[in-house]
């Protein structure tokens, strides 16, 4: 049985504790405002982007002569798998879901006999992966000293893989990360940029877009110069996803937290109370068989 | 028939400007070229240039470098990865811009990658000088090495 001042403690300690989450919460409530904002910005740009891509790359083709980052290098056998998680912690199981889904895409290209690398985004998944992949971990995006996610941030990570494409290091690359679905939902999801993959939208509204194009200066030419960009562009559209993901993992998180410890204060506090009710009792009776005996 | 069109310019981090525009003149790739209300569809990549936009009021200028152009007959929409109005650009921006062009021509020609990456290297080099001039930011002293 805990003493009275033991549990007056406690009461402090988790009163505190939920003075934190409450605060984290609330943090990641207004920068959660913040994340969306920047995604719901970023998309018009990225839909348009896409579309214009699909609609290209539907009608060069993957014939012999299309480029690489479309066709792809005629080889699956190494993967780089771009793992995009947090910097912080403390976000329930936002990085953790992410980094499960690599470790099954991982054991299932093993089982394959592919050869597996991995690119890690945010010390999160680093730390996580690097128990048991170390040997897999060819490089890491450290994203704590940036503030806001720019596109150049996109642009350093989206160059960083095409040199890597250009030098032959991976033939597929896939992309982790959450998709923002709503405060209680991100689900997290992988998507491959390289080769690129369009939804051929195009196709089924064929009917209905049926716009020719003139291309300046080719369509080729222009493929050439869209397509590293579209990597860039994927990789924006992730990061701002994956954002918006975290801050809303984090602040329903804080919210269990904080309703948690409110819980545990009330049980204390009953605890508490009925101690000192049978302390109060204790004293009572010694005072009373005391003064009987008299 | 219409006489305006819809303009719209989208940077990856925003939606720029979206207004009716009767003339956009676009810095193609492959030179400039200006589009009008019932114009054939084009899609153009763009070159690092000043993008003019005649309103119905007021015609305003662009700063936009890397993306593309598609133009329809009612519509003009601009991609670029940077857009700014050309008169938020500063001295620091351009200086930015030019420095990067530089380097990327640097590790083109170090890294020996071709006669067409440093001469487009070169010609991104040479395009955002040009800008410059373009929107008052003249630097001869930062013209690119023959």
């Amino acid at each position: 049985m805990p003493s009275l001042k033991d549990l007056k403690n406690r009461i402090e300690s988790v009163k505190s504790t939920r003075k934190i989450t409450k605060a984290m919460q609330m943090v990641a409530a207004a920068k959660l405002r913040r994340a969306q904002e920047a995604a719901e910005a970023g998309r018009p740009y990225a839909e348009r982007f896409n579309a214009v891509l699909g609609g290209l790359a539907a009608s060069v083709g993957t014939g012999d002569n299309a480029p690489r980052l479309l066709a792809g290098t005629g080889s699956d056998q190494t993967h780089l798998l771009v793992v995009m998680t947090s910097e912080r912690g403390l976000a329930g199981g936002f990085n953790s879901n992410i980094v499960k889904l690599a470790k099954q895409h991982i054991e299932r290209l093993r089982g394959e006999g592919k050869t597996v690398k991995v690119l890690t985004v945010g010390k999160k998944g680093r730390e996580q992966l690097r128990r048991e992949y170390g040997d897999t971990l060819i490089g890491h995006v450290d994203l704590s000293e940036v503030k806001r996610i720019g596109y150049d941030t996109a642009q350093g990570i989206a160059r960083d893989l095409l040199s890597r494409f250009d030098t032959g290091e991976f033939d597929v690359a896939t992309l982790f990360f959450a998709r923002f679905g709503s405060v209680i939902s991100q689900v997290p999801t992988a998507q491959q940029i390289i080769p690129a993959v369009y939804e051929t939208a195009a196709e089924e509204d064929a009917g209905a877009d049926t716009t020719l194009y003139d291309y300046e200066p080719s369509e080729e030419g222009i493929l050439a110069d869209l397509l590293p960009r579209g990597v860039a562009t994927q990789i924006f559209s992730a990061l701002l996803e994956n954002a918006a993901s975290e801050q809303g993992a984090r602040m329903s998180a804080m919210d269990n937290a904080t309703r948690n410890a409110g819980e545990m204060i009330d049980k204390l506090t009953i605890q508490y109370n009925r101690s000192r009710q049978a302390v109060i009792t204790n004293e009572l009776i010694e005072i009373i068989s005391g003064a009987e005996a008299l | 028939m219409a006489d305006t069109m819809q303009f719209d310019l989208v940077s990856p981090e925003r939606r720029v400007a979206s207004f009716a525009a009767s003339e956009v003149l676009i810095p193609g790739t492959d030179g400039n070229l200006t589009a009008m209300p019932q114009h054939s569809p084009v899609i153009t990549t763009l070159r690092p240039g000043v993008l003019r936009v005649v309103g119905e009021q007021e015609t305003r200028e662009f700063v936009v470098t890397g993306g593309f152009a598609e133009v329809t007959a009612d519509s003009v929409s601009v991609l670029a990865e940077r857009a700014l109005p050309a008169s938020e650009v500063t001295r620091e921006h351009l200086d930015q811009w030019i420095e990067e062009a530089n380097t990327t021509l640097a590790q083109a020609r170090e890294h020996d990658l071709g006669a067409e990456s440093v001469d487009s290297a070169a010609k991104l080099l040479a395009d955002m000088v040009a800008m410059g001039t373009e929107i008052g930011l003249s630097d001869t002293a930062r013209a690119p090495a023959p």
